[in-house]
């Protein structure tokens, strides 16, 4: 027999299972270009271009964007444009925070051996498996606690109070990324020789220039896959951001959330083409990396 | 130079703990002095302590007890980078993602060397491992030999007093290590720094060095130069690490300062004038150590002084020498033999259970403590 032949039903599978990974995507993307406000069923596409926007009924007829009508409709919308700003201004705040630490942490613990190091790695993992939405209202609780407790204590009022906001959704996230940092630069330094350190120290580098210019440049594509995963991790968290924002702190998954629970129009679709766009970028950035890491390093 | 030692180790102990909670000491009450300008090696194979004691004056490591001198200074805890030795590692710890001329410029540029100096003595580092051409390759495109030159090339551009050297060449092929063997030697005679070179490989010890240290167990077992080591080593372990030593037991029958008449059962006989290690008595257990080079087989009848019975049990032809495996009263014997004739007559073999003559000369022999 022919090992190479391919089975009918390993190649059903193979079909079903990209069917159902990529079929919603491009029913989603499709929407996208609705002629339909309704978004129940596709319509057809926008037809035609004109100065001003044109609607029969819940028909758009023509738009100055053309068949990109809703792409437009939402660049106009100042409530996705602010949330779309406070997602990457919390990604990109986590992410720094939540791989300088991770870094470190793996160093350390690749490094040195203290009493406690098993637990440490342990505890690496139970952020990973606990439930989001544990995790969730584990947060929000501590915060609120916390707040009531500062807030009555110090007598914050006004402005001063101690609320849910940016800040407490950007904590949040670093807390459920810096296991997957560590986890990710801890295998980049697992296979990564203690002789290149030797090396510099015994060309005159002290602990510090060594690490900045030999240990640091070593494990940067580690610490770059680590930093996208997170960033990715932190654009579309959806669970622990619900319970951790408050007014002003809507992320784009919070915003879409509440849109459908009012009406979906194909603005969301949009919304949700442009942001698979991004996220889609962002991970052929971490394949490329993680391909460029696999490569020998002797 | 401050002192007439490049590098001292006094007393040194360095003691690990294991995984398993016991504690082990990879180097034991080492001392040696190691002297301005020598090819001193550390030989031994793995465990031996000789990596260890090698990191401890690179400064990876620090004593459990004792001290290390580096030009008479004490080293203490001293970190590397302030340590005036540069050291080329086993691996050859090559900064990947830095070109050659990167690679070799780091220990510089750590000098605050301005950019101009760095530029001049990279380029005659380069010329002097014969790489120039070779500045903008990164270390993976280069072979195995062109990576160990970067390597050398990186610690001496540094000038240091001392250059430690972690079995540089064991990465390579046979041929091109004894190419790099000569090749160090010449350049540490060119130089004339002090080389401290640690091998598990004896030939390549007795080729490049002056002076050998032999460890096993954590301990210098002898320190002497090549021709020293081999003729006269101190016991019965270095006479059986260096080369291959034939060993008969026998007992001290007369003995004057240096030489010792002792009865040897398998030869039945007493065999007179043989040199030996210090320290024995009269009436001791020894073992006498023999050189397969140093027996020879004779023609003619076992009659007369230092002439032998045996008979053969295998001979094995490798190339340049034969080597005849022999039985003398249930004792094993090799002899090898140089092929200074060819070998293409078979009737100049030995064969299996041919009775030969072997002549042993007393003053090639070494007699030996038992242990």
């Amino acid at each position: 027999m022919n090992p190479h032949r391919r089975s009918p039903l390993v190649l059903a599978a193979t079909v079903l299972v990209y069917f159902f990974l990529y079929a919603p995507i491009a029913i989603l993307i499709l929407y996208s270009f609705n002629a339909s406000r309704a978004n129940v069923k596709f319509e057809g596409f926008i037809p035609a271009f004109s100065d001003r926007v044109v609607m029969e009924g819940s028909m758009v007829q023509s738009s100055p964007c053309g068949p990109f009508h809703w792409y437009c409709d939402l660049s106009r919308n100042n409530d996705v444009i602010e949330a779309a700003g406070n997602t990457l201004t919390i990604a990109f705040t986590a992410t720094i925070i939540a791989t300088t630490i991770g870094t470190m942490a793996a160093i350390a613990m690749q490094r040195y051996d203290f009493k406690i190091k098993p637990f440490s790695q342990l505890s690496l993992y139970i952020p990973i498996v606990i439930p989001e939405i544990v995790m969730g209202i584990g947060i929000l609780t501590l915060f609120s606690q916390l707040f009531g407790w500062a807030n009555t204590t110090f007598g914050l009022t006004g402005d001063a109070r101690l609320s849910l906001g940016m800040a407490t959704v950007t904590i949040s996230h670093i807390a459920f990324m810096v296991p997957f940092v560590t986890l990710v630069v801890q295998a980049r330094l697992q296979g990564f020789d203690k002789s290149y350190e030797e090396a510099a120290m015994d060309l005159g580098a002290n602990e510090w220039t060594t690490f900045r210019r030999v240990t640091f440049p070593m494990i940067l594509p580690g610490v770059l896959s680590g930093a996208l995963l997170a960033f990715t991790l932190s654009l579309d968290d959806f669970v622990i951001t619900f319970f951790t924002n408050g007014p002003g702190s809507t992320t784009l998954p919070i915003y879409v959330y509440g849109l459908l629970r009012r009406i979906i129009t194909p603005q969301v679709n949009a919304l949700s083409t442009v942001w698979i766009l991004i996220v889609f970028v962002a991970v052929l950035l971490l394949q490329w990396l993680q391909s460029r890491e696999e490569k020998p390093s002797h | 130079m401050a002192s007439e030692f490049a590098v001292e180790m006094r007393d040194v102990v360095k003691r690990f703990v294991t995984p398993e909670g016991n504690e082990i000491a990879a180097v034991d009450h080492v001392t040696m002095q190691i002297k301005n300008g020598e090819f001193f090696s550390m030989l031994g194979s793995s465990g031996c302590g000789k990596t260890t004691s090698l990191r401890m004056i690179a400064g990876f490591e620090w004593p459990s007890d004792g001290e290390v001198y580096i030009e008479g200074k004490p080293m203490g805890h001293t970190p590397p980078y302030q340590r005036k030795v540069n050291t080329v590692f086993q691996s050859y710890a090559l900064f990947q993602h830095m070109s050659v001329y990167q690679n070799i410029a780091f220990g510089l540029e750590m000098e605050g060397a301005g950019a101009d100096e760095i530029k001049k003595r990279v380029g005659r580092a380069l010329e002097m491992v014969q790489l120039t051409g070779m500045e903008r390759r990164k270390p993976r495109q280069l072979s195995g030999g062109q990576q160990q030159r970067v390597a050398v090339a990186r610690a001496l551009v540094k000038t240091p007093d001392v250059l430690l050297l972690d079995e540089p060449l064991g990465a390579l092929d046979l041929k091109l290590r004894k190419e790099m063997q000569l090749e160090l030697k010449a350049l540490q005679q060119q130089l004339g720094i002090t080389f401290i070179y640690v091998t598990h490989d004896q030939e390549e010890a007795l080729t490049m060095s002056d002076r050998i240290a032999v460890m096993s167990k954590g301990r210098v077992q002898q320190l002497a130069t090549p021709v020293e080591i081999y003729e006269r080593p101190v016991n019965k372990f270095v006479a059986d690490f260096i080369g291959e030593s034939n060993f008969l037991e026998g007992t001290i029958k007369a003995l004057s300062a240096k030489e010792a008449s002792v009865f040897i059962p398998a030869l039945n006989a007493e065999v007179k004038g043989m040199p030996m290690s210090p320290s024995l008595v009269n009436g001791e257990e020894v073992v006498v150590s023999i050189r397969p080079e140093k027996l020879r087989i004779v023609d003619g009848p076992a009659k007369g002084e230092g002439l032998f019975k045996a008979r053969v049990v295998n001979s094995v032809y490798i190339g340049s020498d034969t080597h005849v495996y022999l039985d003398v009263h249930g004792i094993r014997l090799k002899v090898m033999e140089q092929n200074r004739i060819s070998r293409l007559d078979p009737s100049s073999f030995y064969v299996k259970e041919q009775e030969i003559t072997i002549y042993l000369m007393p003053e090639n022999t070494l007699v030996l403590k038992k242990e």
